[in-house]
């Protein structure tokens, strides 16, 4: 049994056609309730809800103070290498775009490690392209051993791998695995990966769940918005996160919305997210699970993010860089354009300023 | 009142008011919540515990009379709270260990049978164990036979605020287990924490209610009173509550004419 069999049983049509067709006393009925349903969750993310987002604002701000309280993780991207052998349409490392394509030797990965600590973040995401020759999985697990001794919580986003190489890595220090499924609608999906391992929407969509049966503490998943029609997507997203809560309910499981942001390559959003969209889906997702983790990164502004701090959010990047050794040298192309390129101390402020706490240790490895 | 003592780990505690650390907006409050109610006791997450911030460090807000009780949040299973909860000791946290071993993340119930055999190894090894637990007799009874100080039963899962939902268990550990019972995880009123030590809880932790209060100084010193009231409340003796009326005077009432 995997989440493939769930979400077969739903047609997009039909999810659509519902949430398109809620009503406001259906959204106020959700607002209403402790806990929700996949129903109440559908009409907070209709057209009619968009007129309740103060209340539903409300309502996310007090469910996160009671079950996360004021406390924010701050945490940095590593990307140790860029080479990449899929062709996904959307992406800055796209096999066919013409960028400089790095990897960071051990050193170097100790180098931008030593950069970051200076900031004080200890959580860190160590992300790559998919590459089985220049981003093996041992090349991974080596990078994991150097990041473990300069982070207190070591983090990956990589291609899908087996259960026995999650387990290795585990084993080598890293407790956290980000898996996004880009497009959960297998049209989209299709549409988007024309080629390359990333073709397969089955296999990554049981990635997270091999994740959780490695040991891995923390579990990451997402939609990436503008690829398919987002209301759907965060549907999809919603169900994905619910189910893997249930399944695997040792795991801290944690939802990200990436946004589509302008890139090297040229790619038309096909269902671009305005703000108050992005506002909307992210308060629904808080009302809806109380008990999963809400991260957002710095390809959203600044502004932005600061006025999302307390409505749910409980993880955020700071001082990040994209591109491979990024930190130390400040060259090369990155993934995505950052839009908050605040540094750590400067959010942090921020954080205080707004009653919030910054903590920079949530973990430790006790292996 | 003099005689009313609670003693845990050879420690004599001059408050039955435990409070957390976390959910705040920032560790200064720390200091100063503990200087408002009075508490002695503070469960710290070994998690978060910086030594090598001196301003993320939560060990630095809090004053020395205290007594620092690491917790073992994050801990799934036995194993892994044994060796945070060495890891506390070797960070230089002292011997008290709240084991909190939690494996389900919808309500972050604790695991009563990990939690058990935690405290098993712990005992032996020299900590002052108090496990968090859900209220269930069997479990604390094999809890006190290994050796813990305290048992602390949930009052409500964690962060709901919801109150003594699992009063009439917690009655039956107060009444069988000769160890203080203290109430951890789900008070949300000074009056929840007064009907706790009514009951004749020995103690309660409250994190939640204060840290996410308008005004946590203000509730921190509603908590201490509130704990106060319920403590001499139960020493007078609390009246048993009865479903009718009954005069003063009942059918027997002439024969002391």
């Amino acid at each position: 049994m995997s989440f493939y069999e769930v979400i077969q049983k739903y047609d997009s049509n039909t999810i659509r056609d519902r949430i398109m067709n809620t009503k406001p006393v259906d959204v106020m009925r959700a607002l209403e309730k402790e806990n929700l349903t996949q129903e109440n969750f559908m009409a907070l993310i209709s057209p009619a809800a968009s007129v309740f987002l103060e209340e539903m604002a409300r309502k996310a701000q007090q469910i996160t103070l009671k079950h996360f309280g004021r406390a924010v993780l701050l945490y940095a991207p590593i990307y140790l290498a860029n080479y990449c052998v899929n062709n996904c349409l959307y992406c800055g490392f796209n096999v066919y775009n013409k960028i400089e394509r790095r990897k960071l030797t051990i050193e170097e990965v100790g180098v931008e490690a030593e950069c970051i600590t200076k900031n004080g973040i200890k959580h860190i995401l160590l992300l790559t392209g998919e590459s089985a020759k220049h981003s093996s999985v041992e090349y991974i697990k080596e990078c994991a051993i150097e990041a473990a001794r300069h982070f207190s919580s070591v983090s990956i986003e990589v291609y899908p791998l087996e259960v026995d190489e999650y387990k290795l890595l585990v084993e080598n220090g890293v407790d956290g695995l980000t898996i996004y499924q880009e497009a959960y609608d297998e049209e989209v999906y299709r549409i988007m990966h024309p080629s390359g391992p990333k073709k397969d929407y089955r296999y990554r969509l049981d990635t997270p769940e091999r994740g959780c049966v490695s040991g891995m503490r923390s579990v990451g998943i997402g939609a990436l918005l503008g690829l398919g029609e987002w209301r759907t997507e965060s549907f999809y997203t919603a169900m994905h996160a619910q189910y893997l809560t249930r399944k695997y309910s040792d795991v801290e499981i944690s939802v990200s919305f990436p946004r589509m942001r302008p890139h090297a390559g040229d790619f038309d959003i096909p269902h671009p997210v305005n703000d108050r969209e992005f506002v909307q889906i992210m308060l629904a997702t808080r009302i809806f699970l109380k008990h999963v983790g809400i991260t957002i990164s710095t390809r959203e502004n600044s502004d932005f993010r600061d006025n999302l701090v307390g409505l749910g959010i409980t993880k955020m990047s700071a001082g990040s860089a994209t591109e491979v050794g990024g930190y130390s040298e400040k060259r090369g192309d990155g993934q995505f354009d950052i839009s908050d390129d605040r540094s750590v101390e400067e959010v942090r402020q921020m954080l205080y300023r707004k009653g919030f706490q910054p903590v920079f240790k949530d973990w430790q490895c006790i292996l | 009142m003099n005689n009313d003592s609670l003693i845990i780990g050879g420690v004599e505690l001059k408050s039955r008011l435990f409070t957390g650390s976390g959910k705040y907006s920032s560790n200064a409050l720390i200091p100063k919540v503990i200087e408002r109610s009075g508490c002695q006791v503070v469960t710290v997450a070994v998690r978060r515990v910086d030594l090598d911030s001196k301003e993320e460090n939560m060990l630095n807000y809090i004053p020395k009379d205290c007594i620092l009780m690491p917790n073992t949040s994050g801990a799934r299973n036995a194993e892994e709270a044994v060796r945070i909860a060495r890891l506390a000791r070797a960070m230089g946290c002292g011997n008290w260990i709240k084991i909190e071993v939690i494996s389900d993340t919808r309500y972050l119930l604790p695991d009563n049978q990990e939690t058990l055999k935690a405290t098993e190894i712990l005992a032996k090894e020299g900590f002052v164990v108090l496990p968090y637990m859900c209220p269930e007799l069997m479990t604390a009874k094999r809890m006190r036979d290994a050796g813990a100080a305290a048992v602390m039963p949930l009052g409500a899962p964690i962060g709901t605020n919801k109150g003594l939902k699992t009063k009439e268990l917690v009655k039956i550990l107060i009444d069988e287990i000769d160890l203080p019972i203290i109430v951890d995880a789900g008070i949300g009123k000074p009056s929840e924490a007064a009907e706790a030590m009514e009951l004749g809880a020995a103690a309660v932790l409250v994190n939640t209610a204060i840290a996410s209060a308008g005004d946590p100084l203000g509730m921190a010193e509603a908590f201490s009173l509130a704990v106060k009231a319920g403590r001499m409340a139960y020493l007078a003796g609390t009246v048993e509550v009865k479903n009718f009326a009954e005069a003063s005077s009942p059918l027997t009432g002439f024969l002391n004419e």
